[in-house]
C-alpha cells in the first residue's frame, strides 16, 4: 500500500483498483501463495530431476556409448533384452545389491533394537554413549572406507592382530573373493546401525508405558513383555527404519567404490547394481546400456518400497 | 525373573517376588553396563585406531608391535595439508556444502510450508521421490548436458547437484515441522490485520528457526560427504575432499599414514559440528519415523 494514502481512503477503493502496482502485486501474491511457495522448488525437482530420469529412459531405448556428443540411434528394447540375458554381471550384481542390503539391514535392526533397549530407560554417563552412536553417523563415508582398508588389511590390519590373540588364522577380508562382500557388510552395519538406533529409540520413547506396566503386574518376564507387547507396538517404527536404511542400502556406493574401487574389484566380489551402472556410465561410457540397468534397478527400489509400505499398512492396522 | 502362578498371588508370593526382584534387576544392571561398554567400543575403536594411524609414521604402522606405543608425529597432516593442498580442498567442500544448503533452504522451507499448509500430497511425492532415485541415473543425463555446456568442473553444477540431495531433505523435515505447528497463531495474525504472506514471515518462519537448523545441518553433513556427483562433476579446482581422498589411492603404494590423516581430515569437521548440534541431529534423522 502506498504510504501517501490514509488506510481508510484505501479501504473505499475497489479491490484490484488503482491503488499502485505493490499492492496489487502483494493482493495477487497473497491469492496465489500455495503455488508461488511451491513453484520454485517444483521448477528445480523438474528440471534436475524429472526431465533427466525421463531421458535416462529415452536412452535407454538407444545404443549410445563412447562419447556424450555421439549420435546415438534408436534401438528399442534391445539394450533391455541384452542386460536381461546377462548372467555374468548383470544378475550376479541383482543378487549381491539384494544380499547386501537383506543382511545389512537384518543386523542392523536387530543389533538396532538390541542397542535401543539398552538406551530406553534413563541411566548415568547416556550423553556419552549418545556421541558414540552419532559419530559414525556423521563420518564421511569414504574415508570410513579407507579407515576399514587399513584396519581389515591382511598384513599389517588391526582385525587380524585381534584375531591373532584369541588364536584364529587370519583373514583376507577384503581382498578375498567370497569374503569381500560380507566384509562391507560389516562396515555397512557399523556406520548405519546408530541411525535404526536412533529411529527405534524416538519410536520407544513415544510408547505409552500403560501396556507394558500392565503386563509387569500380571507377572510376565521381561522376554515376554518384549515379545508380547514392546515389538508388536513397535512394529510401524520398526518397518519404517527398515523402509528408510533399505532405500538407501540398496543404493550403496561410496564404501564399496573405495573399497574396492571400478567394478568392485578384479572378480566383481563387491559390485551391486549402483556400481555396476556407475561402472557401465562413467569408466565404460556404454550410456544406453547403463541407462537400462538403472531403469530396472529403479524399478527394483520402487517395488521393494511398495512391498515394505503394504506390510506398513498391514502392522498399523 | 518372576514366575507366573495360575492361582492368584498370595502375600508370601507378593513378598517372595519383592525379595527377588532386586537380585533380577542387579544382575541386568551389571549386564546393560557390559553390553553398553561394548557397543560403545565397537563404534569408537575403529575411529580411534584411523586417528592413531595417522599420528605414525609408514614405518610403525607397517610394524605391528608398535600399534599402540609409538613416538607420534604430525608429519602427516603436514604432508597433506601442504604438499596436498587439502585447504584448497577443504574450501571447496565447504563453499559447495554451504551454497547447496543454503539455495535449499531458500527454495525448500517455502515449498514445505505450501506442503504442510494446503496439504499437496501429490507435490510432495514428487520431491520426496528423489530420495529414492539413484543418483546415477540423474548423473548421466546432467553429465550430458553439462559437458555440452562444457560446465563440468564449475562450482555451479557441483552444487545444483548437491540440492538433489539437499533440498527433498529440506522440504521433508520442514513439511513435519511444519505440520507440527499450530495453525492459530496465524489465523490470530491475519485477524489482526497480517497479509498471509506477512503471517508467514513474521510470525511462522521466527518460530521455525530450530526446524530449520536441523534440516540445515543434516543437509550440510549429507552435501560435505558426497561422492559420487563430485567424482563425476567435479574438476581440478573444484575438487571436494572425498574425492581428493579417493584419488590418494590410486597410486601404486598406499600412503597409509597420510591416508589416514586425509581421512582425519575430513571426519574431523563434521564429528565437531555433529557433537555440537546433536540434538538437532537426532531430531531431524528421525522427523516423521514416529507417525502413523
Amino acid at each position: 500500500m502506498s504510504v501517501l494514502n490514509p488506510p481508510r481512503s484505501a479501504r473505499t477503493r475497489r479491490p484490484g483498483g488503482p491503488a499502485g502496482a505493490g499492492g496489487n502485486f502483494s493482493a495477487w501474491a497473497n491469492r496465489h501463495r500455495k503455488w508461488l511457495f511451491a513453484a520454485p522448488a517444483m521448477i528445480f525437482v523438474g528440471v534436475l530431476i524429472i526431465f533427466p530420469l525421463a531421458w535416462t529412459v529415452y536412452l535407454s531405448l538407444t545404443d549410445s556409448q563412447g562419447s556424450v556428443r555421439a549420435a546415438s540411434e534408436f534401438v528399442g528394447l534391445q539394450n533391455y533384452l541384452t542386460v536381461l540375458s546377462d548372467t555374468e554381471r548383470f544378475w550376479p550384481a541383482v543378487g549381491r545389491t539384494l544380499s547386501f542390503t537383506g543382511f545389512a539391514l537384518a543386523f542392523e535392526v536387530v543389533l538396532g533394537m538390541g542397542t535401543a533397549l539398552l538406551l530406553w530407560r534413563p541411566f548415568r554417563g547416556e550423553k556419552w554413549v549418545r556421541v558414540a552412536i552419532l559419530l559414525p553417523l556423521v563420518a564421511t563415508p569414504v574415508a570410513v572406507g579407507m579407515m576399514w582398508r587399513l584396519i581389515f588389511d591382511p598384513n599389517i590390519g588391526f582385525a587380524n592382530q585381534l584375531l591373532g590373540m584369541v588364536g584364529i588364522p587370519p583373514q583376507p577380508w577384503l581382498s578375498g573373493q567370497d569374503t569381500a562382500l560380507g566384509t562391507t557388510i560389516f562396515m555397512d552395519v557399523w556406520q548405519w546401525t546408530p541411525m535404526v538406533v536412533l529411529i527405534l529409540l524416538a519410536g520407544l520413547t513415544s510408547l505409552s508405558e500403560e501396556p507394558d506396566e500392565a503386563a509387569r503386574v500380571d507377572g510376565a518376564n521381561a522376554f515376554q513383555r518384549f515379545f508380547y507387547i514392546t515389538l508388536p507396538l513397535m512394529m510401524p517404527t520398526v518397518i519404517v527404519a527398515i523402509l528408510l536404511r533399505g532405500i538407501d542400502a540398496l543404493k550403496t556406493f561410496d564404501i564399496l567404490y573405495a573399497t574396492k574401487g571400478k567394478g568392485g574389484g578384479s572378480f566383481h566380489e563387491v559390485e551391486t547394481l549402483n556400481v555396476y551402472a556407475y561402472g557401465l556410465s562413467f569408466d565404460y561410457n556404454q550410456y544406453g546400456l547403463s541407462s537400462a540397468v538403472l531403469i530396472l534397478f529403479f524399478m527394483i527400489i520402487i517395488g521393494s518400497m511398495w512391498l515394505l509400505t503394504l506390510r506398513r499398512k498391514a502392522v498399523s492396522k | 525373573m518372576t514366575v507366573m502362578t495360575d492361582s492368584a498371588p498370595t502375600a508370601a508370593d507378593n513378598r517372595r517376588q519383592r525379595r527377588r526382584k532386586p537380585l533380577a534387576t542387579r544382575a541386568y544392571k551389571v549386564f546393560r553396563v557390559v553390553a553398553l561398554i561394548v557397543v560403545v567400543l565397537f563404534l569408537l575403536a575403529p575411529l580411534f585406531w584411523m586417528c592413531l594411524a595417522s599420528l605414525k609414521t609408514n614405518v610403525d604402522i607397517y610394524d605391528t608391535a608398535k600399534a599402540f606405543v609409538f613416538s607420534p608425529t604430525f608429519e602427516n597432516y603436514a604432508n597433506v595439508l601442504q604438499r596436498n593442498n587439502y585447504f584448497v580442498f577443504v574450501v571447496n567442500s565447504f563453499w559447495v556444502a554451504f551454497a547447496s544448503t543454503a539455495l535449499s533452504i531458500v527454495l525448500g522451507v517455502p515449498a514445505a510450508y505450501a506442503m504442510s499448509r494446503f496439504t499437496m500430497h501429490r507435490s510432495a511425492l514428487v520431491v520426496l521421490m528423489a530420495r529414492v532415485i539413484p543418483g546415477v541415473s540423474l548423473l548421466v543425463p546432467w553429465y550430458y548436458v553439462f559437458s555440452n555446456l562444457r560446465m563440468v568442473g564449475k562450482f555451479e553444477v557441483l552444487i545444483l547437484s548437491h540440492m538433489f540431495v539437499a533440498l527433498p531433505l529440506i522440504v521433508y523435515i520442514m513439511m513435519s515441522y511444519f505440520d507440527s505447528l499450530p495453525l492459530e497463531l496465524e489465523e490470530s495474525a491475519e485477524v489482526d490485520g497480517l497479509t498471509p504472506i506477512g503471517a508467514f514471515r513474521l510470525i511462522t518462519l521466527p518460530l521455525a528457526v530450530s526446524g530449520i537448523a536441523t534440516a540445515g545441518i543434516l543437509s550440510f553433513i549429507f552435501s560435505w560427504n558426497n561422492f559420487m556427483f563430485a567424482l563425476v562433476l567435479s574438476g581440478a579446482k573444484t575438487k571436494t575432499l572425498p574425492v581428493a581422498i579417493f584419488d590418494f589411492v590410486s597410486y601404486a603404494s598406499i600412503d597409509w599414514g597420510g591416508l589416514m590423516a586425509a581421512a582425519t581430515v575430513v571426519t574431523i569437521p563434521i564429528m565437531i559440528i555433529a557433537l555440537f548440534t546433536q540434538k538437532y541431529i537426532v531430531s531431524g534423522l528421525t522427523a516423521g519415523a514416529t507417525k502413523g
